[in-house]
């Protein structure tokens, strides 16, 4: 029950790309390009998921101590508004507004197997584990400074 | 605005806010798709599975409806320097900043995270000026 409630939320998401458009960059870039002929359909796309989650959130989820599954709430609790989450924002909204995909798109659109699609996702599955290892080298260095 | 789309849009953007909505209410997981890809790669027990099955998901429902009159455009042909360095920004940004359009953009904002609220404002704007560069003065 657990996975195909994983895979339904799943097929709920590629559909909801494909159904928005999302999955199209030149729809996207439409949005992002407010000089030329402006398309805001991206902004009703956010404003309808926001209208079906938001109050389902605090109605539903909020109050409940677990999901149904028994298993924990895992809702981000970081609150700080701090460097890497300014910086990384701005390198993600950088590469968005390069080819105007983003990573639910690129995994949707992986379907079709288009070449651009799978380097944008390596490229991107890479600069993921980059930021990892270097965390990792980070906290290594430090306990190494305290011990 | 010849290419506006607001139902469609509006539909797409209903779709992605009951899923997020049935992952958190059924599994505890925020829908969050450079999220769910990233954690793959710290595997913990018990923590994979729905993150291929999510993933699989997204390509299946694209699937579903491509024999039903819905279209997937075709990505415009670019370098592929382009690709490779977007993606390399999207992976690192999304990585660092902990979200994309739809962990902050949706479920963030959605919680009203302030954290997240800050995070769609500065990428929307940082993509927003990107465009417009490219626009306005040619630049790459």
């Amino acid at each position: 029950m657990n996975r195909v409630i994983a895979l339904l939320a799943g097929i709920l998401f590629g559909m909801g790309m494909v159904v928005s458009q999302m999955v199209d960059p030149a729809k996207v870039m439409g949005f992002l390009n407010i000089s030329g002929n402006w398309d805001p359909s991206l902004a009703f796309v956010m404003g309808g998921a926001l209208l079906v989650f938001s109050p389902c959130y605090h109605l539903f989820i909020k109050p409940r101590q677990t999901a149904i599954s028994g298993e924990v709430l895992k809702v981000p609790t970081t609150t700080a508004i701090d460097k890497p989450l300014i910086i990384g924002a701005s390198l993600f909204g950088l590469g968005w507004g390069l080819a105007g995909i983003c990573p639910g798109p690129a995994l949707t659109a992986l379907v079709t197997g288009q070449q651009e699609i799978l380097l944008f996702l390596a490229a991107m599955a890479g600069g993921q584990l980059l930021v990892i290892g270097w965390s990792k080298l980070r906290v290594r260095a430090m306990q190494r400074a305290s011990s | 605005m010849e290419n506006f789309t607001p139902w469609s849009a509006l539909a797409g953007g209903a779709l992605l806010g009951l899923s997020a909505v049935i992952l958190l209410l059924f599994r505890g997981r925020i829908a969050g798709i450079s999220g769910i890809l990233s954690g793959l790669f710290t595997p913990h027990k018990e923590d994979t599975s729905w993150r291929v099955l999510f993933l699989v998901g997204m390509m299946l429902g694209a699937a579903i409806l491509l024999p039903m009159g819905f279209s997937i455009a075709k990505v415009p042909q670019g370098s592929t320097l382009l690709y490779v360095l977007a993606g390399l920004l999207v992976g690192i940004g999304t990585k660092l900043g902990n979200g994309c359009t739809s962990g902050h953009g949706i479920c963030g904002m959605g919680r009203f995270s302030v954290r997240s609220v800050v995070a769609t404002v500065v990428f929307m704007g940082v993509a927003i000026l990107v465009v417009l560069l490219r626009e306005q003065l040619g630049w790459f």
